[in-house]
């Protein structure tokens, strides 16, 4: 029986190696070799700053912007560096009440709109970090920014429409639109 | 449901049950030892393992000496996952400079990893430094899920040989796994992953410039960093505007593929693949989905092709496959009904071309309601546990689906190795039990079902809800089970019974609003872990031993065939029966009361 402690100790120093060091190194450099731009975090740079990811949303609260999915990440909105969902269940009064305040603040920033608000604008994602709204969630906000921007609604509509990304190969997943890239644009019109 | 919802499950199905034959066959080359093509460029590499490790590949096991190679070899990972939690402030690779995690968060989350459940009591991108991400995380993804990979394989040896002593070695099995298996399939996928935009890199995180500054208001701490609180005693916060963005990266896709592969399902970030550096696309999510259930699925054909007839591999398959099939229209249903509480403020909550609909608190947009349900029935039918939506926030039979799928003992695909085991012993069962009703002696595969194997079986089946129900009973009548919960009500006693099923049964899955990085949880939890990962897996070796050592029954008109449509339902029942029986009452007080509360 003693004579698998010596096998049991050193197979795992060598696998440790292998699999510990050798493999998320060779991955590593693999990544950074064929795909840098991914896997470096899909960073969006403009004037030589960082404004963001791709594939990170940002938050948003001024009228004149596409605001994104709510948020449950701790402190602050969207926070990065501490992803989290809100966990709160179906049946939770707190649950209720963050519903309430949600509904009315898309009210409270749209007196004039009377559509039914879209589900995803009002429930936090899993992530909180979650990019992307629906297509149903930006149709839902394209009057009010238009009128904070004092811009054609047709030519919001059609920026949401550019910007809205279909399912992968026709098939996988939802349609979405990215709300970072979808204001992004919108503050590049102005200019 | 939705047509494009029920497309995409079909189209998952479809490709997973494609691929597990050639996998399996490769397996079952892998596992005798037969050229299996990779064997030219990496059998150099598998020799100098063996010579430097004084191991005799040659040399063959009996059941104990198996058992004590599985043991010792744990341990080690165990104490050295510990360690190195314990020691990542003084070590480097850490540029955030995490500090030492606490001695029950370490001993929790090194039984987690060594066990295969990869439970997060920890906050990946919070709580471990780089390092022990990869030197102790990652190496335990690969060498736990090589470990129930290694006792399939000799429980399968132990049913195709007769009168033999011998069940293999473990050290091979351990090396062939890990570097002809998991290994290749790992590089494969991470540079998928990385192509689609999971994040590899050793770099520190990154730092945007938010392009709306946000107000908010921030908690008010004292030097010790505990919140103050006002006279109302709730925590007083100042306002504050954030302007930057703290983006963490890291080595994530290197961990992400082998979480997926090897059942392990702990996740690089706190939210696992809910995270969009985890699990960016819709194409991600379809792979890291496949990956889940791919070597589950395609071991069932190595057992088929190892005892020579891979007609009881398939066998095993369709049940498997069919059990997981009743449940996930179950769940699709009920989170694509939404919640009442949304319908009564007027929020369209319907599918249409132009949004998914249903309850999306906890799912994200690009995923849907079809994506998160499909995956949180395969999580949890095997034994990953990663998640791609927040189970907890699930309508209350949307959750059940999930904890039932846990508590048929993760046999409906179950873990890399173990859950085959697992649905091996229950065909043991489903033998015995067909063999009761007709009055005759049981046999499986040729080899006769006697008291020991029976007692063993027995064993198995009844050591996990021993555990699972004991602690959750433990948890609701103490204040340091019942304090961490989050929901009020009958879902509260949900995540106290949801946490052990997933402990218990070495998923890891979470309905995560519990609070379970505390020291009650992380003991008790570990405890459960360890029970239910190495008590199962010594019967298992047990029985092979027992097995290996029968001489073959020749097939008579009373021989029960065991790969007929007629066994893989007789089979299903056992399973759900067992299950059922055993977990329904504590379901009612959960889920079931939750439902009834919620639709009043």
């Amino acid at each position: 029986m003693k004579v698998q402690l010596k096998p049991a100790l050193t197979m795992f120093l060598a696998l440790t190696v292998l699999t510990g060091v050798a493999y998320p190194l060779a991955v590593t450099g693999l990544a950074q070799m064929l795909f840098p731009y991914e896997a470096n975090g899909s960073m969006i740079v403009r004037n030589g700053k960082t404004i963001g990811s791709v594939l990170i949303g940002q938050p948003f609260d001024a009228p004149r912007y596409f605001w994104g999915r709510p948020s449950a990440t701790a402190s602050f909105p969207y926070n990065a560096a501490a992803s989290s969902g809100s966990n709160l269940g179906p049946t939770n009064p707190a649950l209720a009440d963050a519903f309430k305040m949600r509904v009315a603040a898309l009210r409270a920033a749209d007196p004039v709109g009377n559509a039914a608000i879209p589900v995803d604008l009002v429930t936090t994602s899993g992530s909180g970090l979650d990019p992307h709204i629906s297509p149903a969630a930006a149709a839902y906000q394209a009057k009010r920014v238009a009128r904070a921007r004092g811009l054609d609604m047709a030519k919001v509509q059609r920026l949401v429409e550019e910007h809205t990304e279909g399912r992968q190969f026709g098939l996988l997943g939802e349609r979405r639109v990215n709300v970072l890239l979808l204001n992004l644009a919108l503050d590049e019109m102005r200019k | 449901m939705t047509l494009n919802g029920v497309a995409q499950i079909g189209l998952y199905f479809v490709v997973l049950l494609v691929v597990a034959k050639p996998l399996g066959w490769y397996m079952a080359r892998v596992y005798t030892a037969k050229p299996c093509g990779l064997d030219r460029c990496l059998g150099p590499m598998e020799r100098v393992l063996y010579r430097m490790c004084g191991v005799q590949p040659s040399a063959e096991m009996d059941w104990k000496t198996y058992g004590v190679a599985v043991l010792s070899f744990n341990a080690a990972g165990l104490l050295f996952l510990y360690g190195l939690q314990r020691l990542q402030g003084f070590l480097p690779l850490n540029p955030e400079e995490v500090g030492a995690a606490s001695p029950d968060l370490s001993f929790n989350t090194a039984v987690s990893f060594t066990t295969n459940t990869n439970w997060q009591a920890y906050g990946g991108e919070t709580t471990l430094s780089y390092l022990t991400q990869m030197l102790g995380l990652t190496v335990q993804n690969f060498v736990s899920a090589a470990t129930g990979m290694a006792v399939l394989v000799a429980l399968i040896r132990g049913l195709a040989r007769r009168s033999a002593e011998t069940i293999g070695n473990f050290w091979t099995d351990l090396v062939r796994s890990t570097i002809y298996i998991l290994l290749p399939l790992a590089v494969l996928l991470s540079m998928l992953l990385v192509s689609q935009g999971v994040v590899q890199t050793l770099s520190p995180y990154r730092i945007a410039i938010l392009q709306q500054p946000v107000g908010y208001d921030k908690p008010v701490t004292d030097t010790d960093g505990r919140p103050l609180l006002d006279e109302q005693g709730t925590p007083k916060s100042e306002p504050a505007t954030v302007t930057e963005q703290v983006l963490a990266v890291g080595p994530a896709a290197s961990q992400i593929a082998i979480k997926q592969l090897g059942t392990n399902g702990g996740g690089y970030f706190n939210v696992n693949s809910a995270h969009p550096y985890e699990n960016p696309t819709p194409w991600s999510n379809l792979l890291e989905l496949l990956s889940i259930l791919l070597l589950p699925a395609a071991l069932c054909y190595t057992f088929g092709v190892m005892v020579g007839d891979t007609r009881q591999g398939w066998a095993l398959l369709a049940a498997m496959s069919m059990l997981l099939l009743c449940f996930v229209p179950l769940g699709f249903w009920a989170e694509q009904s939404g919640t009442p509480l949304l319908s009564e403020l007027g929020v369209n909550q319907l599918a249409g071309s132009d949004q998914s609909g249903g309850n999306m608190e906890g799912k994200e947009t690009r995923f849907g309601i079809a994506n998160s349900v499909l995956w949180s029935a395969v999580t949890t039918a095997a034994s990953n546990g990663s998640v791609n939506s927040m189970h907890d926030s699930y309508t209350p039979l949307g959750g059940l689906v999930p904890l039932l799928l846990m508590q048929f003992g993760e046999v409906v695909f179950g873990g890399v190795g173990s859950g085959l085991y697992g649905m091996i012993i229950f065909a043991i069962i489903a033998v015995f039990v067909a063999g009761l009703m007709v009055g005759r002696t049981p046999e499986y595969l040729g080899k006769k079902i006697d008291p020991y194997e029976m007692k063993m079986a027995a064993l198995l089946i009844l050591i996990m809800p021993m555990v699972v129900l004991g602690m959750t009973a433990l948890a609701v009548i103490v204040p340091a089970g019942t304090s961490s919960v989050l929901n009020p009500g009958a879902h509260g006693f949900s995540e106290m019974l949801y946490a052990y099923t997933s402990q218990g049964n070495n998923n890891g899955s979470a309905f995560a609003g519990l609070n379970a990085n505390t020291p009650f949880y992380n003991t008790t939890g570990g405890i459960v872990m360890l029970i239910s990962r190495f008590w199962l897996a010594i019967p298992t070796l047990a029985m092979a031993g027992a097995l290996a050592r029968k001489k073959l029954v020749p097939v008579g008109p009373g021989t029960l065939p065991t790969h007929t449509p007629l066994f893989v339902v007789l089979l299903m029942g056992v399973v759900m029966l067992v299950g059922a029986l055993t977990f329904v009452p504590a379901l009612a007080l959960g889920p079931i009361v939750e439902y009834l509360h919620m639709i009043r």
